[in-house]
This record gives C-alpha cells, structure tokens and sequence, in this order.
C-alpha cells in the first residue's frame, strides 16, 4: 500500500462517479441518514420523499399487525440444475446472497395480519440477487397461492425485481406460467390478489403474478417497466420521456390503479382488505 | 428386443424421475415413444452443438409461420386486428383445417426481405400483437377450435410505444388467459423462443420444440452482455444456459421433439412441414377425448410442477 502514489488531492473537485453513492444517501436530493433515521422513516427520505428500496422483514413489519406474521417454507433453496457457470459458478452467488441478506431466497411467504385483516403475504427482497424469480420464488408465490385459497384469504404481494433469474435458464422463464397458473388457482377459489409494485418490477415478475392483481398499487418513483431504459434507448435509439417506466406513467397510460407513499400503505391495503371479505366489516 | 438397451434406458429414466424433473403426464408415455425421445437424450448435444442450433434457429431460409401454415393447412382464413387498435403483422392469427377439422392458430411471423421484416418489426410483437392472439383464443374457447400456437420471437419489443402500451401486462393477461381456455392447446417453438415474448403464447397442453430450435430466458447476447459484461461472448452463455431443444426436454419444459430434415428445417420446407404436422396430430390425438375442466386442471398442474428446488 505503501508505495502507492496518493493522487486524491487531483481530483479533490471531481464528484462521486454516479452509483457510487453511499446506501443512505438520498440519490434524488444527496441528503444523508443514518440507519435509525431511515428506519424511523419507513426508508422514505424525509426531506424530497424519495423511496429508498424496502428489505422484505422491515416491509412484513411495517405492514403487518405486531406478532402476527407466521413464515412459511423458509426452508426452500435454489438448486444449480445447469451446472451455471459465469464469472463466477451460481452455487457461489447463492451461498453469498444468503450470508449478505440472512434470507433463503427473494422472496418471503407467510400468514399475516393487517389491521385486523388476515391474510397471505409474498414480499420480495431486492437484495437478493436483485430480487431474481428462480424456481424457489415461483415456488413460494405458488405456495402463498394455494396458502390463500386454502384458509379463504387474500393474497397481498409486494414485488421488487430485475426479472427472470438467468443463472437457472429456460427454468426461470418457466415460472412466468408457473405464477400465472397460481394466480387463476387462487382466484378459482374466489380470493383475490392486491398486487404492490415496488422499484422496481420489471421483466419477468411484471409480465407474470404482478401484473395480474385484481387491484395494482406502486410506490411513487418506481420503475416498472418489462425492459428498463437503459435496454428500450440502446436497443431501439428512441428518445425517452423523462417519467419511462416510471409509476406515474404507468398510471397515467392505465395499467395500475393507484400509487400510495409508502407510509400510507398500510391503512389503504387494509381498506382494499375490507372491501373483499365477504361481509364488508 | 435389446434388454440392455431397454435397461440403460429405464435407468436413464430412473434417474431423471428421482429428479423429481418430469412431469406426470409425460413419465406415463407408452415405452416407445419413450424410447425415442430417450435416445435423443443420451446424446447430450456439445456447447457445438448448442451454438449451431442457436445459428439454424436463426437461420433466413427457416421456415416461418405462413410457410407451415400454407403447408398444413386447407382453407386458411387469415384474421386480423386486435378489436383495439391495430393490427400487428408480427403476429399472425387465423383459422384453417387440420385433418378434416376447424383449428385456430396464432404464430409469430418474422419477414424474408429487409422490406417485409420491417413490416413485421422482425418478428417481435407490441401489446397490441398479444391482445391480437388474445382475441383469437377467446375466439377458439368459444366456438371449441383447438388451438395451435407456432412460436418464433427473438422477444417482445423493447422500445417507448410498447412499454406506454403495457408489455408486462399484456403478456401476463396473455398467459393467464390460456391458462383458463377449455380447448386442447399445443405450442411448437418452430425457431427462436424468446422469453416472455414466446412463453405468452406457450402455455400450452403440450409444447414441442423442433430439433434446431433454441427456448431462452434472454438471449445469449443479452445474457453475455449482463453476465460477462460482453455481448461476444454469446457462444459461453449459450453452451452455460442450454437453450437447445434436448436440453428443454431434460429439464422437463417441453414434451417433445419435432424432427427436422437432415441439415435443418430451412433445407426443404416442404419435408419440415410434414415432420410438424406429424407432431401437432399426435399430440392433437392425445388430448381430443379430454373435457374442458380436465384439460385446464391438467395444463396448470403441469406448469406448476415445473421448477427444480431443495
């Protein structure tokens, strides 16, 4: 380390090369928090509203009633069926994703209560493998599916992913189906799907469950698109209107019903619980 | 009979049921259909082999979806339109006869000359294409047509009207519309399978591949570009997802495998036909006795098998 010439006082007024900004500093107004501070605030940055992305057990706690969430199959891992083989072998980028995140997988299924309202929850984590669908989150979401219909209760997902998982191949792009053939299970049963849309959701978890809630809702700001910008601008050389994607694009063009900050989450899917059980109370 | 040939067989199977791979409809296949397949499956193709099916899947003279439909089909009525507002010639849809009976059928349609693949945006379809084949299978539903899907997408579009016009969307409705269609459903993957793009029309009774078609989560350019940071690195990708129509069988996403004539389907169209419409009636044949309710209980059971966890 020694002899390494220090250049820094060079480049003293070059700024943070983009994306190299620190997790807790607001990308859209550079304020910075600490932990606390964020967690107190629902990661919703309290001076521009910014929505910082959500771990899936603080998301489960900000919208469950206290002690009332129960896991379920927290026990399943992927397996590597092709062998994958990148820079790195896929067995590898699992057993890190699980040490860095304390989750078994994307996403988490269990029962819950929210406010006073029982039902199934499928909450994905982004952290994970940027919340890739593989076989075990198609897995769990058909398991929260049938968890559903089983004691008679809604289903409520919260989704945040980049898409199919590519590590496991055709597989992954078999549980676009796979979710959907959950979806028409469930409804068969005459329960319903709340579908939250967190940033971002994108390709293959929007062009499957997400989509098919009988009522969507997105966090403002999220990026919900099947092909993100970067790809539609490469690919195509079109010019992008500032909101591509974005939520309130997709509101405004009218694939989903609402956007709710997310400190108002809560009380507004509790409303749309009580709305679909039978009696209305 | 060969024992030991059956026996490697068995094995083979054996293994593969323990692998908890297959689905149940197609483990209870009589033995020599079996077998067939099976022999396909010892020979696991080389990252070659791979590559070579990813080149003929793409290959200009392949034969398209009109080509197969002039071919196997009287009385062809082509349909047009999504009942919205367009009509998107990426995708084909239309009703003809199939041995002696009304059958409908969606296809993805790329062009021959650089003035037609415009025209047919290269065969990648809007929303508007999905809601095209969507009309068509509420169509089938109706009036009880099976319905054949022939699948030939590099992908859906990515581009601003598309993504304004609901893509994801439309390609879940799409899923989760056959998903409850009480008619048989088989789907063919005649070249390239291209992700969400393909699987919305591919939730199918039965899907087959032919022998030089490729079945992709993305593209193994798109995959190189993500995970080598490379788009040249293409070849790797393809050999480490193994998107070849053996390997889809193995994996228990597709229930069979439609020979093509030696050197690929683009070599005599006329021959590659014949070999298809073989495949559609056999598969038509297994599934014409079953009712409505069956046919949907069954299709969704075997899609949510599919998956391979611990």
């Amino acid at each position: 380390m020694s002899s390494r010439i220090d250049v820094s006082i060079e480049h003293r007024n070059v700024p943070e090369p983009p994306g190299k900004q620190h997790p807790n500093t607001c990308p859209e107004c550079l304020s910075h928090y600490r932990d606390d501070e964020l967690e107190a605030a629902l990661w919703v940055c309290p001076h521009c509203g910014h929505h910082f992305t959500m771990r899936a057990r603080a998301r489960i706690a900000s919208l469950t009633d206290e002690g009332t969430f129960v896991e379920e199959a927290a026990d399943l891992r992927s397996e590597d069926p092709l062998d994958f083989f990148d820079l790195r072998p896929y067995t590898e980028r699992l057993a890190e994703a699980e040490m860095k995140t304390g989750l078994g997988e994307a996403m988490v299924i269990g029962q819950g209560v929210i406010d006073g309202n029982p039902c199934e929850l499928a909450v994905m984590d982004f952290a994970f493998m940027g919340g890739s669908m593989g076989s075990v989150v198609g897995e769990k979401f058909s398991r929260a599916c049938d968890g559903a219909a089983q004691r008679g209760v809604p289903l409520v997902s919260v989704t945040a992913s980049g898409g199919a998982r590519m590590q496991e191949g055709i597989l992954s792009l078999m549980q676009l189906p796979k979710t959907v053939c959950a979806v028409e299970d469930l409804h068969d049963s005459g329960q319903p799907l709340i579908s939250v849309m967190t940033h971002p959701t994108t390709a293959g978890v929007l062009a499957s469950f997400a989509s098919l809630g009988d009522v969507i809702v997105a966090e403002p700001g999220a990026l919900l698109a099947f092909t993100g910008p970067r790809v539609v601008q490469q690919t195509t050389r079109e010019k992008l209107p500032d909101d591509f994607g974005l939520a309130e694009q997709n509101l405004r063009f009218g694939h989903i019903d609402a956007i709710v900050p997310r400190p108002e989450l809560r009380s507004y899917v509790a409303r749309l619980l009580r709305l679909f059980s039978s009696n209305g109370d | 009979m060969a024992t030991d040939h059956e026996l490697r067989l068995r094995e083979r199977l054996a293994r593969l049921r323990s692998l908890n791979l297959l689905g149940g409809t197609r483990v209870s296949g009589e033995l020599e259909k079996l077998q067939r397949q099976l022999e396909r499956l010892q020979a696991a193709p080389t990252d070659e082999e791979i590559w070579r099916s990813v080149e003929l899947a793409r290959h200009q003279d392949r034969p398209y979806t009109l080509d197969y439909v002039n071919r196997l089909f009287d009385d062809w009525v082509e349909l047009h339109g999504d009942r919205g507002r367009a009509d998107d010639h990426a995708v084909v849809i239309g009703l003809g006869r199939f041995e002696g009976r009304t059958v409908a059928l969606v296809g993805n349609q790329k062009g021959r000359d650089i003035k037609e693949r415009t025209e047919r945006n290269f065969g990648m379809a809007y929303p508007e294409g999905y809601r095209k084949a969507m009309r068509l299978m509420e169509l089938a539903d109706r009036h009880r047509f099976p319905l054949f899907s022939l699948i030939d997408i590099p992908g859906a579009y990515p581009g601003v009207a598309a993504e304004q016009h609901g893509q994801g969307g439309m390609i879940a409705r799409s899923q989760a519309l056959l998903a409850r269609l009480g008619v048989p459903i088989i789907a063919c993957v005649i070249g390239e399978g291209g992700s969400g793009g393909a699987i919305a029309t591919a939730l199918a009774d039965r899907v087959l591949m032919q022998e030089n078609a490729i079945y992709t989560v993305i593209s193994p350019e798109g995959c190189a570009a993500i995970l080598w940071r490379d788009a040249g690195e293409a070849k790797k990708a393809a050999a480490a997802f193994k998107p070849d129509a053996v390997h889809c069988l193995e994996l228990g996403v597709i229930d069979g495998i439609v020979p093509e004539p030696e050197g690929g389907a683009q070599t005599n169209h006329d021959e590659a036909a014949r070999l298809l419409g073989d495949g559609l009636r056999e598969a038509l044949e297994e599934l014409e006795s079953a009712t409505p309710d069956d046919l949907k209980r069954r299709r969704r059971a075997k899609f949510r098998s599919l998956g391979v966890y611990a």
